[in-house]
């Protein structure tokens, strides 16, 4: 962040409320109970929540071509995702991939600010959804903070037993479509009602299932406040033009209560009436009047409930609202410079390559292993021959025959012998064939004692779909 | 060694080592303890250092951490009691659990012995010549070929000088079937002695020009015909009168073109003047017979097609 709001740093939010025993170097957990909020960023929220969670326990469910849409086959380690199927030496898009998402999230912050901790991050859509399921069976904030207050009753063992019975359950449903998208969704529905699931598979089940239930239903705002890395560095993306919410300190201080008929000017008021809603409705329990802080996830609840606020007063909305650092301070805010400008041409290019790398992909792959029980050896007919293991991977959705061919030309050895099991190999959809062949020579052709030669392989049906691999050849040089 | 061997003379090791385990834990429970509260002249948790940087804007707090923070700590050291309880750590102490690396080993092997075992023993009572028409237990001897035999007989079976060639037809040993298999579980030892003290030059040169001829191949008339009478005398109790080996001895046959060590004149004389030894190891016990048959069926399939 920058430094002009540094000074302005609050008192850590655990040491406000004055009930630290001060002796202690470690704060017990106070919980925060935030206050339902409605408005156009909670709706956006809520549309981001429903798109995001339905397309997670949505996906799972889609077949394409007879396999399962999105499938990540560790066994096989074959990551189908809707009509790609990627290989493990595919990986490189997935980095390639992953790079373009970072620097998207980079761009969108620098830009928008923390619009993915807000609107996207798992741990807000989660606890999103756990805290629907609270209010619902708990009620509102101040009904939970009374019954948290006093002891425990049947009544209050009851509710409490239920909330979390349905959060188990809605963990543990999390936890088996996450495994559903390893292990195909369908089957693993039937082993489990079969009570027939693999050791891994429950434990990840459970796995995924407690830390659902552990980060939205008891770490919740704390994952965001100490835990997450993404959270501490992102304050490197900011800059003056960047999307914060803040407080117009400018025309809600002084702040103080008053009845709406009252004219704040001559009351010596500013325009916040000091309600405090903003803090109740926050999820990480700040208070953003005391300006920007680490905490602060850009969720927008306080703004959604300071519009409502100044409405009912008849007072503009904004007080708290999306803006700049330079706004603030009366000066523009500049959506075009240069690191946006950046961000735009490095996602552009990234993204154009992929797409383009992901449709010129071949899908063939030849691997070469030379044998290496013996440097070469003499056939009765006095020709030098070498071996070699020939991995054809057949990437692609059908069966296909191949040809092998076998060049010296990089070496000036023009009359090479390839001899193989059968003179077409034929390799299933999705499956490696592998072939020792060997390769003969006349050895008066040797210059050298190792030559490069090249495998070639082209499918016997569509000459377009070739793949070549270079090998070594080694043999003894019988003439300098 | 073993603590057991040090405490031979001495517990000196065993106690040693105790002390040290359960010293450093106990340390790190004091450590925490000790930083959990703050120290004369430290800041109070919530109040700033003292510490400013950027011209005094930008301040350092002592904020406290959480206090399930601190639990995770007690968790680890709960975490390594209860694992020096159940697996050896403790000096002598063996664990509850009678954890080895062996004792794991063999676990392992044994699992892996019941997930796979069955795949092979599957193939193990259909007979050979007709299990070698079956693709997928081809599939199955090719890889273990691969894994097993191909470092020294090639991923082709072709071999490589002294390693036979067994992709041919021609057999040290007899290609039947279950000689084939015999050879992989038992293993073969081919001894040629060496003639040359025997022979002397001359008369390995002599030889050498014999086995040429059988060989079909040219070589000195005269030479040959004084190695004859040689190979009649030395030779051919093993090799043969005519030259076409025995199995039952894992003699080679010297007429075909099939030549274990070079067909050049030079390496067949360096075979009898230096003899051989040729060395299959025996398979047995590694492999298991079920491995075994498969391995005999691929190679059988690779000579009969």
């Amino acid at each position: 962040m920058p430094d002009e709001q540094a000074g302005s740093l609050p008192p850590s939010p655990v040491e406000t409320d004055g009930s630290s025993t001060g002796e202690d170097m470690y704060a017990s957990h106070k919980k925060v109970y935030p206050r339902e909020v409605h408005g156009i960023f909670a709706s956006l929220r809520t549309l981001g929540v429903a798109v995001l969670l339905g397309l997670y326990y949505g996906i799972a469910w889609l077949s394409w071509d007879g396999h399962q849409a999105v499938l990540l086959d560790l066994p096989a380690r074959k990551f189908y995702i809707f009509g790609l199927t990627f290989w493990p030496q595919d990986f490189f898009y997935f980095a390639w991939l992953l790079v373009i998402a970072a620097l998207a999230l980079f761009y969108v912050t620098s830009l928008a600010g923390r619009l993915w901790c807000g609107y996207a991050c798992p741990q807000t859509v989660w606890t999103e959804i756990f805290l629907w399921i609270e209010r619902k069976i708990e009620g509102s904030r101040n009904q939970q903070i009374k019954r948290d207050k006093g002891g425990m009753t049947p009544a209050k063992f009851r509710i409490k037993a239920t909330k979390h019975f349905v959060w188990i359950v809605f963990s543990l449903y999390t936890g088996f479509t996450f495994v559903g998208y390893f292990t195909p969704i369908r089957d693993l529905t039937v082993a489990m009602i079969d009570f027939n699931l693999g050791p891994w598979e429950t434990f990840w089940v459970f796995f995924y299932g407690f830390a659902t239930y552990g980060n939205a239903g008891w770490m919740r705002e704390q994952v965001c406040i100490y835990m997450c890395p993404y959270a501490r560095f992102q304050s490197a993306m900011f800059d003056r033009d960047t999307l914060v919410i803040a407080y117009d300190e400018q025309r809600g201080d002084p702040r103080g209560s008053r009845k709406k008929s009252v004219d704040p000017r001559q009351a010596g008021l500013g325009d916040c009436v000091d309600c405090t809603l903003c803090v109740q409705v926050c999820p990480t329990g700040i208070d953003i009047r005391d300006g920007l802080q680490y905490e602060c996830i850009g969720c927008a609840a306080c703004v959604d409930v300071c519009d409502q606020v100044m409405d009912k007063m008849g007072y503009n909305k904004g007080l708290v609202r999306y803006t700049t650092e330079n706004a603030m301070a009366g000066r523009p805010t500049r959506i075009i410079r240069s690191r946006t400008i950046m961000y735009t041409i490095l996602l552009l290019v990234l993204s154009l390559g992929l797409i383009y790398a992901i449709s010129a992909r071949t899908p063939l792959q030849l691997d070469v292993i030379r044998d290496r029980n013996t440097l070469y050896r003499e056939t009765p007919q006095g020709l030098v021959e070498n071996v070699y293991i020939l991995k054809i991977i057949n990437m692609g959705e059908r069966a296909r025959h191949y040809r092998v061919t076998v060049s010296g030309a990089e070496s000036g050895l023009d009359d090479l012998q390839l001899v193989m099991p059968a003179p077409l190999v034929e390799v299933p959809a999705g499956e490696v064939a592998s072939l020792a062949v060997s390769v003969q020579v006349d050895p008066v052709q040797l210059k050298r004692a190792a030559n490069q030669i090249d495998f070639i392989l082209t499918a016997e049906d569509d000459p377009t779909l070739t793949g070549s691999r270079k090998a070594r050849f080694l043999g003894p040089v019988m003439s300098r | 060694m073993t603590v057991n061997d040090f405490s031979f003379t001495s517990n000196f090791w065993n106690i040693w080592i105790i002390v040290l385990t359960v010293g450093n834990i106990l340390a790190c429970w004091w450590l925490i303890r000790w930083t959990a509260k703050p120290r004369h002249g430290e800041a109070e948790a919530g109040d700033t250092t003292g510490h400013s940087w950027d011209e005094g804007t930008l301040a350092e707090y002592n904020n406290p951490l959480p206090r399930w923070w601190l639990w995770l700590f007690y968790i680890t050291m709960i975490f390594s009691a209860v694992y020096l309880v159940l697996y050896p750590g403790l000096g002598t102490w063996r664990g509850t659990l009678n954890y080895t690396d062996q004792n794991a080993y063999e676990k392992e092997m044994q699992a892996a012995q019941d997930t796979y075992g069955p795949l092979f023993a599957k193939y193990a009572g259909t007979p050979i010549a007709q299990l070698a028409a079956d693709p997928g237990a081809l599939k199955m001897g090719q890889r273990l070929f691969v894994n097993y035999c191909a470092g020294c007989h090639g991923s082709d079976a072709g071999g490589g000088p002294g390693f036979p060639n067994l992709s041919d037809n021609s057999w040290l040993y007899g290609g039947e079937p279950d000689t084939i298999k015999l050879s992989i579980l038992d293993g073969r030892n081919g001894v040629m002695p060496a003639w040359g003290a025997v022979l002397n030059d001359k008369g390995v040169d002599e030889v050498t020009a014999y086995v040429m001829s059988l060989n079909g191949r040219d070589a000195d008339t005269e030479k040959a015909a004084a190695g004859a009478a040689h190979f009649a005398t030395y030779c051919a109790a093993c090799h043969g009168a005519d030259g076409t080996g025995n199995t039952a001895l894992g003699a080679p046959n010297l007429t075909d073109s099939s030549w274990l060590y070079g067909a050049s004149a030079g390496v067949i004389r360096q075979s009898i003047n230096d003899g051989r030894n040729g060395h299959m190891p025996a398979h047995r016990d590694f492999l298991g017979e079920d491995k075994a048959h498969l391995l005999a069926t691929y190679i059988y399939s690779l000579s009969s097609r």
